[in-house]
C-alpha cells in the first residue's frame, strides 16, 4: 500500500470539513436575521391585538353589547345595527362577487381565444386587485348612488364590495382551474365531452375548494372596508334595523332591507374612536376585536375548507 | 394472405399535421388500420406517434393553431374524420382512447366508467349499471372491484386505474380505440395483463397502439408500422416487420441499434 495518496486524502478532507463549517455559518446567519424578521411583523401584530383585548374586555364580555343599538352615552351603546349591517352588506357582497367573478373566470380559462385581447384583459384583472379600495367608493357613489339611483343603501355598499372583491374571486377561481391537469380534461374530452360538459363535470367541480377559499378571503378583505363605504355614505350613528329579509307571511322573502340605511363594524368603529370621551374608546377596542375575530374565523374556515376539498384529490 | 380479406376500418392519407408553431409533425402518412387488427405504432422519441394517435380523435383541436392537411378516412361509411364540417366530438364518440398514465376522475369507480355514457345522455339506472359491468368486465376489472364500485378511483391501484381508463373507454362502444404508451407506467404483470387485455378486444373493434416495448409490437399486434421523424418508413403485418424489414433503418431500430 502506498501511504501517500491516504494522506492526502486525509488533509483533503480536513479541508472540505472546515469550507462546508464556513459555509455553513452562512445557514445560522441566515436564519437568526429571518426569525428576526418574522418576531418583528408577529410581535407588533400580537401586541396591537392583546392592546385591543386588554382596552376593550370590559365591552367584550358583556352581552348588551352585541344587542344594543349605539348610543350617546358609552356604557350603553352597542353594536347591533353595525353587526347587523356587516352582514346583510356581505350577504349582497357574496351574492353579486360570486356568481359573477366565478362565471368571470371560466369564460376566461376555457371559453375565451387566446390572443393580444384576452392579454390585456388578463392583466388588467390583476391590476384591478391592485385599485385602492377608496377608487371603488368613487366610481360607486357615482354608478349606483347618483346613476343607477339606488341611495345610500345596503345594496350599493353590498355591490361596492362585490366590485372590489371581483379580481380575488376571478384571480382565485382562475388558479384553482388551472391546478386541474390537463390529462384529466384530455380524459373527459376524450369520451366527447362537449366544453359545458367539461366545465360542469370536472372544472368547477375539482375547484370548488379553491374558488371558495378566494372567494373567503375576499369577504374577510370586504368586512374590514372602511373607506369606499364611507365615501357612499354610510350613516355612523344608526339606531334602528333594515327590515327583516325573512317574513312570517308569504312569500316569506322581503326585499326592502336592500335600500335601507346601514352602518357596518369597521365605521361603527372609527366613530366611537372618533369621540373625544375616554369611555368610547372602550367600545372602539372592542369594536377592533370583533372585526378580527370574525376575519380570522373566516380565514381559519376557508383553510379548513380547503384542506377537506382536497382530501379527495390528489394531484 | 390475410391482408387482402380484411376489411380497411380507417385509413390516413397523405395525412400532414403542423403543431400551432409551424411544427411539421406528420409528413404525408399513408397507412390504413385493419377491422378487428391491432396495429403497433413504433419509433424512436420524438418521431410523431403520440402526434399521428391524437389525430384519429381530433385530440389536436383543444389547442388553438394546430392544423392538418389530408384525410383519415373511417369505413364504412368514408366520413374523413378531419373534415373541418366533422364535429370532433362525434369523432371522440366513435373513437375513444386510453393514456400513456392512467388519469381517471377523482369521483367513483362507478362513476368513472359511467361518464362516457352519461355525457351520451344517457340516466337510466339500471342501463348504467348494466353497461358499467360489462366494461368493467371488459376491461378484465370486474372481479376486483365489484363490490367497491362506490370507492374512489385513486384507491386503486396504478395498473387497475389503467385498466378502469379502458372500461371507461370501452363503455361507449367505440368503433376503433387508441392506446398511447398504455402500460410504460406499469410493471409486468399488471403490462400482462393489459396486453392479454388488448388481444381480446380485438374480437369486438380495431385497435392503434403506440409502444416503445419491441417485445409488446410483436407480442400484440397484428401490423406494424415504424416511424421516423414524422414519416412512416415501414409498414407490414408484424411477422413480416420483425423477421425480414425491409428498410436497414427499421432493422436497426428493431433490434436496438438505434433509437
Ligand atoms: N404541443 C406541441 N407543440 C409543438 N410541438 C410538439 C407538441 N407536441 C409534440 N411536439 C413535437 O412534435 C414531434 C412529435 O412528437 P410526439 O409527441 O408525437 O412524439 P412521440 O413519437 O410520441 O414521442 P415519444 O415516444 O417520446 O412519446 C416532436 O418533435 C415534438 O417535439
Ligand atoms: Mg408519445
Amino acid at each position: 500500500m502506498n501511504p501517500q495518496p491516504q494522506a492526502n486524502t486525509l488533509k483533503n478532507l480536513d479541508e472540505v470539513r472546515a469550507m462546508i463549517k464556513r459555509h455553513k455559518l452562512n445557514d445560522y446567519i441566515f436564519s437568526i436575521i429571518g426569525l428576526l424578521c418574522l418576531m418583528v411583523g408577529l410581535l407588533t401584530l400580537l401586541t396591537l391585538f392583546i392592546d385591543l383585548i386588554l382596552s376593550g374586555y370590559p365591552k367584550l364580555l358583556s352581552a348588551s353589547f352585541y344587542t344594543d343599538f349605539p348610543s350617546r352615552r358609552a356604557d350603553s351603546a352597542g353594536l347591533l345595527s353595525a353587526l347587523v349591517g356587516s352582514s346583510l352588506v356581505m350577504l349582497v357582497t357574496f351574492f353579486s362577487a360570486v356568481p359573477m367573478g366565478v362565471m368571470a373566470a371560466i369564460y376566461l380559462e376555457e371559453y375565451a381565444p387566446k390572443n393580444w385581447f384576452s392579454d390585456l384583459i388578463e392583466i388588467n384583472v390583476s391590476n384591478l386587485a391592485a385599485v385602492p379600495s377608496i377608487i371603488y367608493g368613487l366610481l360607486a357613489l357615482g354608478l349606483f348612488v347618483y346613476i343607477l339611483d339606488f341611495g345610500q343603501s345596503i345594496l350599493t355598499a353590498g355591490l361596492t364590495l362585490g366590485l372590489l372583491i371581483l379580481p380575488v374571486v376571478i384571480v382565485a377561481t382562475r388558479e384553482a382551474i388551472r391546478s386541474i391537469p390537463i390529462a384529466i380534461r384530455e380524459a373527459a374530452y376524450a369520451v366527447g365531452a362537449t366544453k359545458w360538459q367539461v366545465v360542469y363535470d370536472h372544472v368547477i367541480k375539482y375547484s370548488f375548494g379553491g374558488i371558495l377559499t378566494g372567494v373567503i378571503i375576499g369577504m374577510a378583505r370586504a368586512i374590514g372596508e372602511t373607506a369606499p363605504i364611507i365615501t357612499i355614505g354610510a350613516l355612523t350613528f344608526i339606531a334602528f334595523l333594515p327590515p327583516s329579509p325573512i317574513t312570517t307571511a308569504a312569500p316569506f322573502l322581503n326585499f326592502e332591507w336592500l335600500s335601507s340605511g346601514f352602518t357596518v363594524l369597521p365605521i361603527q368603529m372609527f366613530s366611537w374612536l372618533s369621540r373625544p370621551s375616554e369611555a368610547f374608546h372602550v367600545n372602539a377596542a372592542a369594536a377592533g376585536v370583533v372585526i378580527i375575530l370574525v376575519t380570522l374565523l373566516m380565514n381559519g374556515f376557508a383553510i379548513r375548507m380547503r384542506y377537506k376539498m382536497r382530501k379527495n384529490i390528489k394531484w | 394472405m390475410m391482408t387482402t380479406t380484411t376489411p380497411v376500418k380507417a385509413e390516413a392519407r397523405n395525412l400532414s399535421f403542423f403543431y400551432n408553431g409551424g411544427n411539421h409533425a406528420l409528413k404525408g402518412v399513408n397507412m390504413p388500420l385493419y377491422e378487428n387488427k391491432i396495429t403497433a405504432l413504433i419509433g424512436p422519441s420524438g418521431c410523431g406517434k403520440s402526434t399521428f394517435l391524437r389525430c384519429f380523435n381530433r385530440m389536436h383541436d383543444l389547442y388553438p393553431g394546430n392544423k392538418y392537411e389530408g384525410q383519415i378516412v373511417m369505413h364504412p361509411d368514408n366520413t374523413n374524420i378531419l373534415e373541418k364540417s366533422v364535429d370532433p366530438i362525434e369523432v371522440r364518440m366513435r373513437i375513444s382512447m386510453v393514456f400513456q398514465k392512467p388519469n381517471p376522475f377523482p369521483k367513483s369507480i362507478y362513476e368513472n366508467v359511467a361518464y362516457g355514457l352519461r355525457v351520451r345522455g344517457e340516466n337510466n339506472k339500471r342501463m348504467l349499471d348494466d353497461k358499467v359491468e360489462e366494461a368493467l368486465k371488459g376491461a378484465a376489472l370486474w372481479n376486483e372491484v365489484k363490490d367497491r364500485q362506490q370507492d374512489l378511483a385513486f384507491n386503486l391501484s396504478g395498473g387497475q386505474q389503467q385498466r378502469l381508463c379502458i372500461a371507461r373507454a370501452l363503455a361507449t362502444d367505440p368503433e376503433i380505440m387508441l392506446f398511447d404508451e398504455p402500460t410504460s407506467a406499469l410493471d409486468p404483470i399488471a403490462t400482462a395483463n393489459i396486453e392479454e387485455l388488448m388481444s381480446e378486444l380485438k374480437n369486438k373493434l380495431t385497435i392503434l397502439v403506440v409502444t416503445h416495448n419491441m417485445q409488446q409490437a410483436a407480442r400484440v399486434s397484428d401490423y406494424t408500422a415504424y416511424m421516423y421523424l414524422g414519416e412512416l418508413m415501414e409498414y407490414g403485418d408484424t411477422d413480416t416487420i420483425f423477421t425480414r424489414p425491409t428498410r436497414k433503418e427499421t432493422e436497426d431500430y428493431i433490434t436496438g441499434k438505434f433509437g
